[in-house]
């Protein structure tokens, strides 16, 4: 009758533990993957950046601008196959808190320079007969709830030239899920027609997109030597490049993120470490009989493995399944915050093995103690 | 025949000379068993008693290939175990003994089935071959219709019934079993007894059992008793009191 | 009756290795809830010391920051002349007007480069702005291509050392002093003369973006204000400076605090089972004595309290060991891009007692919830089974 009692006690407290470790396990893939997605978020410019692109800014000041005129000196340079312009309009849509990035574009080199951005066709030329026009991004469309015909207001302390309204002619998607899907392009000549004359003629940034992006050393140096001691000189860099150093400016974010990564996969491994030691401990009797039968040491071993390795996975799958799940309503909860979020394939794999060798490290000593154990002395501590 | 002595001829089952067991305790050599000797041949049923601390359950793991005597030889059917490397003794352990322990028996997530088959486990046979061998020993414990119950649904009696069947399912040479009623009330103690018996009268087993209780040892062939580290007959017990040795 | 504390204590230092497992758990949750809290405040605080109660700063009505203002000369003279504003000896309005641009210049640490705020302010900045001091060499003068440089600016920039000559919008600028703006977002910056910066950044020459003045004493702000704006000549926002300052800081420490906090919610519910895992095993192994306690008459809320004064023991513990392990980062410096100016700002972190305080009790909360479960259970396993329990 005794018996009973024990044994039933005994599997009560193995079902909690096993809940709570693998529940341990899920909870730090779970981070894991979080930690994946801010770095993602953060780095994805430079990740995404294209080889064959180039950006001119101005050298003195990125806030600056450079002559419009500069543009047919730039396309004369061998190699260079497309130039488009941009402003940073800036604006603000009904509050302060509804930022999105907001172009001024240049419609006839936009597609070719930004391939990875899709307008369909219609859309697109409903938008070039269209001077009040405006292109926007997927997903800021469906944060307002924008359609197309649409009609935008947008105000502006920047450039002056009083209500700026536009028509919402199209909807843009990014070929790849990283892809920017905030922004909102508008016409260049309706821009051109509003702001002040001393404002007029006078670009942000230029984009060019290159045939070789072997060539990009040797273009870029040309461009600034084209424009060398000139009043507004310019700074050229592939797109990789200016995106990297702009991650750089926050800081090292990559070491934050080790770090916090790293206190949370070894607090994880003594949690689930400990939990194996002592189920262990407390099934030393029945590992000894399996032994007495003729279980050898090593197969003793295999199963406490066996068995750590098992919560390991099951907690991983289901830290990561439901990260994967969490990701997009986390993403547009942070939408005024970050770009968009995206749990990348390799973070997936990478958390897995990273469980795999959490499960394998944590049911190691305990395995090897119940290897070691000898017989007669777990009996006789019964 | 059961002899203590060390004139047992060859052909014992179980052959143990000279038997020398040493253990460290709190600093202390204690010398455990002095020069045990015994021969038990095929299908003798033997008790061992004596008091608490006596080496009972260390003879008994000796025999059983779970500890390595001090000095001394042990040889079953033939192959002399002494010197086994583990590996090969584990492997011996497995072919050759049956263990029924106090407690701690079954596998408490297994169901009786799965708890009976573990040994088999460890051999070539198929499945089929496996499910023959373990509806046999549910059967000759009266079991076979609980096969599918975990430990916790059956009463104290019926766990150590199953652990009997497990330790006859892979048809080992001997039995070894340690206080096998020690957790049970009286009448479930007196089933199980009733069940060794039987596996010795009817199935020809060898059972070498450690007890403290002399009514269940009385169940037994032959009962020694365990004094000053050597094996002593019961009769001869009788005379080492009246000679006002041992109390 | 109550149960007596030492028996907790006692029985945790018994089962210590379960126990640390636990409070390192809870130790690793509230040192990251800590350093990334003090990260967003130690940005803030840079922020906010930049604004002083006795300033208040004017930009072009609708400007959310200084960089998209603008106020003409004319303009300026008005704000000198306003009702408010504090004089020098001689009776000059102590006013700057100012100009920032964002140049670049190499990381000391990386190499690449960050974007810098360099602010073109009038000769008598000095006296708006009277906890910036120079510490090394001089003020810049006048009409001259001269830069005094923050102290966290010279030691993040390359290049900012006295005495070094720096170039950028095809310029050469000499370095001639180093000030001390007291761990305000200041310190990252480069000051140099209005004017000269307007040429070389090619603006129009008498308009400047934001007009700072110190004020007579802090309450005459309202009298300042609504002589500006009910001015029709005008068409400003006024705001106190360290309110400007701290808007300023918005998005960035929003940023690190969702970031951070969300971190630190996922590592607490990872600490929580932690917990219960320790406590469940707690009141497992010791079912016997349990069994007895209640026996002897200790009652069901006898036993809850005493389990949960140790999970609280425990996880107060963890707390602590989890505040002392990120207390070093106090102070530490580093920098980061505001996203609202652009600019490069170096801050450090900001540990102060009550988010100190914070983080104990965060701990507590985690202990509470570890504890709560497995002390009911305790409390409620029927005596009997409880005492026949190895």
């Amino acid at each position: 009758m005794k018996f009973r009692h024990l044994i039933f006690a005994n599997l009560f407290r193995k079902k909690i533990h096993l809940l709570l470790t693998i529940g341990s396990f899920a909870v730090a893939l779970f981070l894991f993957a979080f930690l994946a997605v801010v770095r993602d978020a953060f780095s994805r410019g430079a990740d995404l950046a294209s080889a064959d692109r180039l950006v001119v800014i101005n050298r003195t000041s990125i806030i600056n601008p450079l002559p419009l005129a500069y543009r047919d000196k730039i396309l004369r340079i061998p190699g260079v196959k497309y130039v488009t312009h941009n402003n940073w309009f800036g604006g603000i849509y009904q509050d302060e808190k509804n930022f999105f990035p907001q172009f001024v574009i240049d419609p006839e080199n936009q597609r070719q320079v930004f391939p990875e951005l899709i307008v369909p066709d219609d859309q697109w030329n409903a938008f070039l007969k269209d001077r009040q026009g405006a292109i926007v991004g997927a997903r800021t469309a469906k944060r307002f709830g924008w359609k197309i015909g649409d009609r935008i207001p947008i105000k502006t302390t920047i450039w002056g030239g009083g209500a700026w309204e536009f028509n919402i002619d199209g909807i843009y998607h990014g070929k790849r899920p990283q892809d920017d899907e905030t922004q909102f392009w508008f016409q260049w000549d309706y821009f051109e027609e509003k702001v002040p004359d001393r404002v007029k003629g006078q670009v942000g940034w230029y984009v060019i997109r290159i045939g070789n992006s072997d060539d990009a050393p040797r273009i870029a140096k040309a461009i600034d030597a084209e424009f060398a001691n000139s009043p507004s000189e310019t700074k050229t860099e592939a797109e990789s490049a200016f995106a990297a150093n702009w991650v750089k400016q926050f800081g090292n974010i990559q070491f934050l993120i080790l770090t916090i990564g790293a206190v949370v996969f070894v607090t994880l491994l003594l949690v689930t470490g400990n939990t194996m030691a002592i189920s262990v401990r407390e099934r030393i009797g029945e590992l000894a009989v399996l032994k007495a039968i003729g279980f050898s040491d090593v197969a003793v071993l295999f199963f406490i493995l066996a068995e750590s390795l098992a919560i390991a996975l099951f907690g991983g799958l289901l830290g990561l399944g439901f990260a994967m799940v969490v990701m997009p309503v986390l993403a547009s909860a942070l939408s005024s915050l970050l770009p968009n979020l995206i749990l990348p394939a390799s973070a997936l794999v990478l958390g897995l093995v990273m469980a795999v060798a959490l499960g394998a490290a944590s049911g190691i000593l305990p395995g090897i103690s119940a290897m070691r154990m000898r017989v007669v002395n777990a009996l006789r501590r019964i | 025949m059961v002899r203590v002595d060390n004139e047992g001829a060859s052909s014992a089952l179980i052959q143990v000379r000279g038997l020398n067991k040493t253990y460290r305790r709190g600093g202390e050599q204690i010398q455990v068993l002095q020069g045990l000797n015994l021969d038990v041949d095929k299908g003798d049923f033997v008790a061992f008693m004596g008091p608490s601390g006596s080496g009972k359950t260390t003879l008994l793991n000796l025999l059983g290939g779970l500890d390595v005597p001090t000095a001394g030889t042990i040889s079953v059917d033939g192959d002399e175990i002494t010197h086994m490397a583990a590996s090969k003794l584990t492997q011996w352990r497995a072919r050759h003994v049956g263990f029924i322990f106090q407690m701690y028996n079954l596998i408490p997530v297994l169901t009786a089935y799965q708890n009976v088959e573990l040994p088999l486990l460890l051999t070539k046979l198929s499945k089929a071959q496996r499910k023959q061998h373990v509806l046999t020993a549910l059967s000759i414990v009266g079991l076979a219709d609980r096969m599918h119950h975990y430990p916790r649904q059956l009463s104290g009696g019926q766990e150590q019934r199953v652990t009997i069947a497990r330790a006859i399912v892979s048809d080992p040479t001997f039995l070894l079993c340690d206080e096998p009623t020690g957790d049970l009330d009286r009448r479930s103690a007196t089933e199980i007894m009733e069940l060794i018996e039987a596996l010795v009268d009817k199935h020809g087993k060898t059972v070498l059992m450690v007890t403290h209780d002399p009514l269940i040892a009385a169940r037994a062939h032959t009962t020694l008793h365990l004094e000053k580290g050597v094996l002593v007959e019961a009769h001869k017990l009788e005379q080492n009191v009246a000679a006002g040795g041992v109390a | 009756m109550a149960i007596p504390l030492i028996y907790n204590v006692r029985s945790v230092k018994a089962r210590w290795t379960s126990a640390i497992v636990a409070v390192l758990g809870i130790a690793g949750t509230v040192g990251v809830f800590v350093a990334m809290l003090s990260l967003a405040r130690g940005f803030r605080a840079t922020l906010v010391k930049s604004g002083s109660e006795g300033n208040a700063i004017v930009l072009r009505a609708g400007a959310p920051t200084e960089m998209m203002g603008a106020v003409t000369l004319d303009s300026v003279r008005i704000i000198q002349d306003a009702p408010g504003v504090a004089r020098d000896a001689n009776g000059n309005p102590l006013v700057t007007q100012e100009v920032v641009g964002v140049v670049p210049f190499p990381l000391i640490s990386t190499g690449t480069d960050a974007n810098v705020q360099v602010r073109g302010v009038s000769p008598n900045v000095l006296q708006v702005r009277t906890s910036v001091k120079i510490v090394a060499g001089r003020m810049f003068q006048s009409g001259l291509a001269e830069l005094v440089v923050g102290k966290n600016a010279s030691a993040t920039y390359s290049g900012l050392k006295l005495g070094n000559t720096v170039n950028f919008g095809g310029g050469r600028w000499k370095v001639v002093g180093v000030f001390d703006a007291g761990g305000s977002s200041f310190d990252s910056e480069v000051w140099c003369d209005a004017p000269v910066l307007n040429q070389v950044l090619k603006r129009p020459d008498n308009v400047f973006q934001s007009v700072t003045a110190h004020l007579t004493s802090p309450d005459a702000f309202n009298t300042f204000k609504d002589a500006l704006t009910k001015d029709p000549r005008m068409n400003v926002d006024v705001t106190r400076e360290v309110d400007y300052y701290a808007k300023q800081s918005t998005t960035m420490t929003r940023l690190i605090t969702v970031l951070g906090g969300l971190v630190a919610a996922i590592m607490a519910i990872g600490a929580i089972f932690g917990a219960l895992n320790t406590m469940y095993s707690a009141v497992a192994e010791r079912g016997r004595e349990i069994g007895t306690m209640r026996a002897l008459g200790f009652g069901g809320p006898s036993v809850v309290t005493s389990f949960l004064v140790e999970a609280l023991l425990i996880s107060f513990v963890g707390g602590l060991v989890g505040c002392v392990a990120v207390l070093p980062l106090n102070g530490y410096a580093t920098n980061t891009m505001n996203f609202q100016t652009f600019s490069n700002l170096a801050f450090a972190f900001r540990i102060t007692p009550d988010l100190l305080t914070e983080g104990i009790i965060f701990a507590l909360v985690m202990g509470v919830l570890g504890g709560i479960p497995p002390a009911i259970r305790a409390a409620t396993r029927p005596v009997a089974a409880a005492l026949r329990s190895l």
